[in-house]
């Protein structure tokens, strides 16, 4: 029996080394190749930074598709039974819709940066970045860096709503050092401006970038050249296997004690998936999460007023809503338009019933793209579209075979 | 390090993603999410480009 962590990103990484620190054999399982998760991406060509503890064992390119009891179903007909459960699977971007946003050239800010970070790659040479958050600002950075031509358009005011957050600032003023590095992305970052339609034949050649009122309605517009548009408004946890294993969820997120523990006693939480808050309070997280999947106390408190104060400042307004037109795509898996959706939804109050009705979000990505989207254009729970019994898709041929026990 | 992209010879640095290599394969969010990156590896369909990271010998065929 082991203390499974899931999530090799900074809150899981620190659970797994703070539980084995503690006598626990841990066995640490991610998607990716390499530890790190989205925030500490190890470039490919850089040497591999490995979990440094022997009791710590790294399954790569791994992921848990389905929790059944204590029993985790893995990628590659593999079971392993969990003494204890340490979720830290993370989020990604959250991307609102706009005419043209299915071209080739707008990806997520996240993608900008796993291909800079991972790859070594800019996906342009002439780059928009565009969304609201602070994460914005290392993504332009890292594009500056490997020269090229970038634009910020912050769709919010944050300069003017830290004003109301002093509190918040003064607990949150190691963040404030670490924004001061992406100071070279100053001159183009613009505030309430978005980016509220991409245009090209096979390519996004142009966009209209909007100057916003505060609830996000545009007021002038005028169109710019670019090769890529990278959006990103905040970030959409990934409560898939936290949803399936019945741990409560509170606001979007999973509701956990001051020891990490969700309404599931033997299942914690760190990181992400328990609120956004960044790399640094998420392995805060992962060492309270890993000592207390260990039964060590550590009387170690966090402090989340910085991470509370993110909603604040950077809130999703409404005005988005106007920047749609009928044809604009919804879901992009299975080519639901605005006006499609709106039709099928037409006295649907149920999420399955409206994924039924019009398609949205029963693609490949089973609506982690347009889940949020569809749950606010129809005023639906979000997380009623992370309801995903089998967490990631599989090959047939995994769910066929006889699993082997992973020690 | 030799794959084949679409039938073509491609020579390629070890650890790089079939998203790094192959242009216009459908990425929009490049960390496994989306699944807008779709393609056929070896015969195995519905293979992630921006996860996957070719091996020697890959047979690569996109949409």
């Amino acid at each position: 029996m082991t203390v499974v962590v899931v999530g090799a990103g900074p809150a899981g990484v620190n659970a797994a080394v703070t539980a084995a620190r503690a006598g626990q054999d841990v066995l640490l399982i991610d998607s990716a190749p390499r530890i790190g998760g989205q925030y500490h991406r190890q470039s490919f060509r850089a040497k591999e930074i490995r979990v440094a503890h022997d009791r710590v064992k790294h399954l790569p390119d791994t992921s848990v598709w389905a929790i059944e009891g204590n029993r985790l179903h893995l990628t590659g007909s593999r079971v392993v039974t969990a003494s204890r459960l340490i979720l830290a699977t993370g989020a990604y971007d959250r991307t609102l819709p706009f005419p043209g946003w299915d071209l080739p050239g707008v990806y997520t800010a996240g993608a900008a940066q796993a291909m800079a970070k991972g790859q070594g790659i800019a996906l342009g040479r002439n780059v928009i970045v565009a969304g609201t958050g602070p994460f914005l600002l290392p993504v332009a950075s890292s594009l500056v860096d490997v020269g090229v031509k970038v634009r910020v358009f912050e769709a919010n005011s944050p300069s003017q709503n830290w004003l109301r957050e002093t509190k918040a600032l003064i607990a949150g003023r190691r963040k404030l050092v670490e924004l001061a590095q992406y100071a070279k992305v100053a001159p183009y970052y613009r505030e309430r401006t978005a980016v509220i339609a991409a245009h090209g034949d096979d390519q996004v050649r142009e966009v209209t970038v909007a100057k916003l009122d505060q609830d996000w309605n545009p007021l002038q517009t005028k169109r710019i050249p670019v090769d890529a548009v990278c959006v990103g408004y905040g970030f959409v946890p990934q409560l898939e296997l936290a949803i399936s294993a019945g741990c409560r969820i509170s606001s979007g997120f999973v509701e956990v004690d001051e020891d990490q523990r969700t309404s599931v006693p033997w299942i914690f939480a760190a990181g992400e998936i328990t609120g956004i808050g960044g790399a640094e309070l998420a392995a805060q997280e992962g060492i309270r999460a890993g000592a207390a999947a260990a039964g060590v106390q550590l009387g170690l408190t966090v402090d989340r007023r910085f991470a509370e104060a993110l909603t604040r400042v950077y809130p999703v307004k409404k005005g988005w809503r106007g920047w749609l037109t009928d044809d604009t795509i919804i879901c992009r898996c299975e080519r639901v338009t605005h006006r499609k959706l709106q039709a099928a939804a037409e006295n649907l109050t149920a999420t399955r019933a409206v994924k039924l009705a019009s398609r949205a979000g029963l693609g490949v990505c089973q609506a982690r793209i347009c889940g949020h989207t569809v749950a606010d254009l129809l005023d639906l729970d979000p997380t009623t579209f992370a309801r995903r019994p089998i967490a990631t898709p599989i090959p047939l041929g995994d769910l066929a075979a006889n699993p082997v026990e992973e020690p | 390090m030799n794959v084949t992209v679409n039938g073509e010879l491609r020579k390629v640095e070890p650890g790089r993603t079939i998203a790094a290599v192959v242009p216009n394969v459908g990425v929009f969010c490049a960390i496994g999410v989306c699944h807008g990156c779709l393609v056929t590896v070896n015969g195995l369909p519905d293979v992630r480009a921006c996860q996957r990271v070719l091996h020697e010998g890959d047979e690569v065929v996109t949409r």
